[in-house]
């Protein structure tokens, strides 16, 4: 694969978190360049998710410094992170159940959407020629995605591997330059996580999008990340390209476990 | 000849690209082809279809595709896919369409014994599969794509994107704009049209050879007889390297001029059924059974009152909806209870069904059970068998309207001759019959007799009304050591309409009893077990479960009690059966990929279970290879119980 990686484009320095006196992140830095794959790895409660959260804006840092863009980030609230273009899905599946597939998806577009509240209840002018617009990304989406046939169906029918696939085509939806990816392969079959992988490294080959994920399978892990960073509590303990990380005495130790 | 009668009659349109160029100079502006691309329905006109083919055409001619060069087809069912036919039959050459479920190795066959130069593809996928097998078919120069997703890493010069080939076709159609029509011209009914593969149910698949004029005079006869017109509409699902595809969304669609509509993907043929509600629907039993499985599983599910009303109501069909489709005369007060049934009842689910404007539906492919069949034309759905193979273009029988007989397949369509060999074999001659298979000469002069009549295999006798009463495949018909015939798929067929059993194989050719072998339907009896309370971690489990066991045994005596009235059939009642621990599949060589149990490979395969059936045990143990659809192998075992099934005594007339 000709893949070009582009430049930092996502910067964190010296990073800290604290929860009262729970430290959960400690003095964490590495980068994501752009149009990668980054994975952070790391046993239950390393700080992956927190770190995630960091990212999108959810928690804030008592000390780091965030570089976006080569600028310090000021304190963000996290739909300013959809502003930026960063989109995310849940460990946690966080989809509306009683709503259809499409539904849920075009909900990705909502920053998009400039038509007010009165235009859309009225569904009148700006707002019908916006949704017909945005109705069409969304299907373009739903092709990439292969989902097609459930289109229609209300997502508390789907079984779990489909509602994880609907919730990466609600984020793809927002068009984002960078994608968290939260445990996108938990709970899923073999079959299954064939087809996220593939989806996964489709939608950066083919977008660019950068991708940021947490994920416990080692062999999916090893296999689509460039590079990949390695959380044990709560301090970064590797960071590199797979090979890197699977010969480093710590992260064995910590994380693979002897016999590894 | 009766084929050369139907030719003059077209007018010189006796060639598929004559018939495309005819309809793009009269209807130009009228529906071809549809698609669904990003949720919405695209249209193709005639005059769009005709400047696509002929820039493909081009285009093929440009890389350098000859007269006589064979052209594989391999995807779903897709417009740009449709039109490579003819474009390859415009420059006289053959198309021949794969199926496209197949892994790379079983393509291999075929893509040598055709010589294939040139091949289109539907996608990536596809892609990878010629990809992996390029090597071994030396004869291969170019794949062309028609999905260009995932493909931008592929360098090789070898793959083209069909929208570049059609743009290189328009440019050579500037350059050399008499070229193509010229070779229209050259274009001979007689010459090879298509070729299809033999699914191989014995031995290596053959490729039989169809002309231009066999396929016109199929479609032609099918068109007249069925009254299809150029404003109709029929959903392009089938495999298209099946028969009865090219005759209808193919010959049929060029022959009348209807619509042909490719549906999104594989798992949104229901939706797009109810969406396009087409005029004429073809499917093989398989589907009507699932369908009407589906219909069961969700009324069991339905509130008291709706199903009280639902089984009120196809009382009622049963009695009397044949009789109306027939336009027999029925008692007022039934047409007065089918009126509110069709308003309550099966309008909606003919609707639900996305079958309310159809005119004619088909099955063929294997035998349909006689209830199934009542049930859809109970409805009012002018449901009709035919019968054919792919050697006679799938046309030898049809039913006509008012004439429907549900245990036959109908009277010789027009222009076909019918006669049965002594053997009980059906004979038939007509202009549909192939011209040869390819590079097989040996197999050509068996299966034609010295008369001209094609030997189809299959045992079948005529009624007295003329019609044709297919029996079983001629050489499955075996005998029981008694001297009793016995057809194992009249058998199977009454098994597999219970909605519970979704395959059934019976064995008893020189044995003194007939056994089976169950596979449950795990929609059907999933749901059954789980209104039961009955917990089960899968398929296997389900299968051993004594409470399924139990239900197999009671569908197995309500056949019994079936067979003991025919005197035919009377001693072919099930004595002993067991349910298989997994489902037989294409993967495992078991079925075809038509989904045709090949029966020989299945009893050698599970010998052990055959033995113990006829030994009299009460259990056996068994374990299995299974191929998982990523090419993984695993084990399935299970040690299976053998259960007694009642036989009714036989009551003999008397003499």
């Amino acid at each position: 694969m000709s893949k070009k990686i582009g430049d930092v484009i996502l910067d964190l320095q010296n990073i800290s978190l604290r929860f009262g006196g729970v430290k959960a992140l400690t003095d964490i830095s590495f980068n994501v360049r752009e149009h990668e794959i980054r994975a952070i790895i790391g046993p239950n409660g390393a700080g992956k998710s927190s770190m995630l959260n960091v990212i999108n804006g959810v928690y804030h840092p008592q000390e780091g410094k965030i570089m976006w863009r080569g600028a310090e980030r000021e304190k963000m609230e996290p739909h300013m992170a959809a502003q930026q273009h960063i989109a995310r899905t849940f460990q946690n599946i966080a989809l509306f159940k009683g709503m259809t597939v499409l539904d849920n998806i075009m909900t990705g577009r909502i920053t998009k959407m400039k038509a007010s509240f009165v235009e859309h209840a009225l569904w009148f002018g700006r707002a019908r020629r916006e949704e017909l617009e945005h109705r069409k990304k969304v299907e373009e989406v739903i092709d990439f995605l292969e989902i097609q046939h459930i289109r229609k169906t209300p997502v508390g029918r789907l079984p779990y591997g489909l509602q994880k696939r609907v919730e990466l085509a609600r984020a793809l939806a927002a068009e984002p330059s960078m994608l968290l990816l939260d445990e996108p392969m938990a709970g899923m079959n073999v079959e299954e996580k064939q087809d996220m992988c593939r989806f996964i490294l489709d939608v950066n080959d083919q977008f660019g999008t950068t991708i940021v994920l947490i994920e416990h399978d080692m062999g999916v892990v090893m296999d689509i990340s460039d590079r990949v960073v390695v959380l044990d509590y709560g301090k970064k303990i590797g960071d590199g390209v797979p090979d890197e990380v699977k010969n480093n005495e710590d992260v064995i130790k910590a994380y693979l476990g002897a016999g590894h | 000849m009766p084929g050369q009668a139907n030719l003059a009659s077209v007018d010189g349109l006796h060639t598929f690209p004559r018939l495309l160029l005819n309809h793009a100079r009269h209807r130009p502006d009228a529906p071809a082809m549809r698609e669904k691309y990003l949720g919405i329905w695209q249209t193709w006109s005639w005059a769009d279809v005709k400047d696509r083919v002929r820039a493909l055409a081009c285009g093929l001619a440009s890389l350098g595709f000859r007269r006589g060069d064979n052209l594989a087809i391999i995807g779903d069912n897709r417009p740009h896919l449709y039109m490579m036919m003819t474009a390859a039959q415009c420059l006289g050459g053959v198309p021949v369409p794969l199926y496209q479920d197949a892994v790379a190795s079983e393509m291999l066959f075929v893509l040598q014994d055709a010589g294939i130069r040139f091949v289109v593809v539907e996608d990536q996928e596809q892609v990878d599969k010629m990809l992996e097998i390029r090597d071994q078919v030396a004869t291969l120069e170019h794949v062309i794509y028609d999905d260009p997703r995932g493909m931008r890493h592929y360098s090789q010069p070898f793959l083209h994107d069909i929208h570049e080939l059609m743009e290189m076709g328009r440019i050579h159609d500037r350059n050399h704009s008499d070229f193509l029509n010229a070779e229209i011209e050259k274009g001979h009914y007689d010459d090879v049209s298509v070729m299809l593969y033999t699914s191989g149910t014995t031995g290596k698949p053959k490729g039989v050879c169809q002309t231009h004029a066999a396929f016109i005079a199929a479609a032609q006869g099918g068109v007249q007889v069925d009254h299809l017109d150029a404003d109709g509409d029929i959903l392009s699902y089938l495999p298209m390297a099946w028969v009865g595809d090219h005759l209808f969304s193919y010959a049929q669609a060029l022959v009348a001029g209807f619509t042909i509509n490719c549906p999104e993907s594989g798992d949104t043929v229901m939706t797009d059924l109810r969406e396009i509600g087409p005029t004429c629907y073809f499917a093989p039993p398989r589907v009507f059974e699932s369908l009407l499985t589906s219909v069961m599983i969700r009324m069991e599910d339905a509130g008291k009152l709706k199903q009280k009303m639902f089984h009120h109501f196809m009382a009622v069909a049963k009695r009397c909806g044949a009789d109306i489709l027939d336009g027999k005369s029925v008692g007022f007060g039934d047409r007065l209870q089918y009126w509110l049934g069709n308003i309550l009842v099966y309008g909606p689910l003919r609707n639900v069904l996305g079958m309310s404007r159809i005119k004619v539906a088909y099955t063929a492919g294997a035998a349909i059970g006689p209830e199934l069949f009542r049930f859809y034309r109970s409805m009012g759905i002018n449901l009709k068998q035919f019968y054919g193979q792919t050697e006679t273009c799938a046309y030898v029988c049809l039913q006509p309207d008012g004439q429907i007989k549900f245990d036959s397949v109908g009277q010789p369509a027009p222009g076909v001759e019918i006669k049965i060999a002594d053997n009980g074999e059906v004979l038939v001659k007509g202009p549909m019959l192939l011209k040869e298979y390819y590079k097989r000469p040996d197999a050509t002069a068996e299966s034609i007799n010295a008369d001209g009549y094609f030997m189809t295999g299959d045992a079948g006798f005529l009624d007295e009304d003329g019609h044709l009463k297919i029996i079983d495949r001629a050489k499955d018909v075996g005998k029981l050591s008694n001297g009793a015939m016995f057809a194992p798929n009249y058998i199977e067929n009454k098994l597999k309409f219970f909605q519970h059993i979704k395959e059934a194989v019976c064995f008893g050719h020189d044995r003194d009893m007939v056994c089976a072998f169950i596979n449950i339907d795990m929609g059907a009896v999933g749901n059954w077990a789980e209104r039961r309370g009955i917990a089960y971690s899968g398929y296997t489990d389900l299968a051993g479960k004594a409470e399924v066991l139990e239900l197999i045994r009671e569908c197995v005596e309500q056949v019994n009690a079936d067979l003991v009235h025919d005197a035919m059939v009377a001693d072919s009642q099930i004595h002993r059966f067991l349910v298989l621990h997994k489902e037989l599949d294409p993967d495992d060589d078991e079925l075809t990929r038509t989904r045709k149990v090949r029966r020989n490979f299945v009893a050698e395969k599970y010998k052990v279970l055959i033995d113990a059936l006829y030994a009299g045990k009460a259990n056996q143990f068994i374990e299995t290879e299974v191929k998982f659809e990523d090419g993984r192998r695993g084990k399935v075992s299970a040690d299976l119980k053998i259960v007694d099934a009642k036989t009714f005594p036989i009551v003999k007339k008397a003499a």
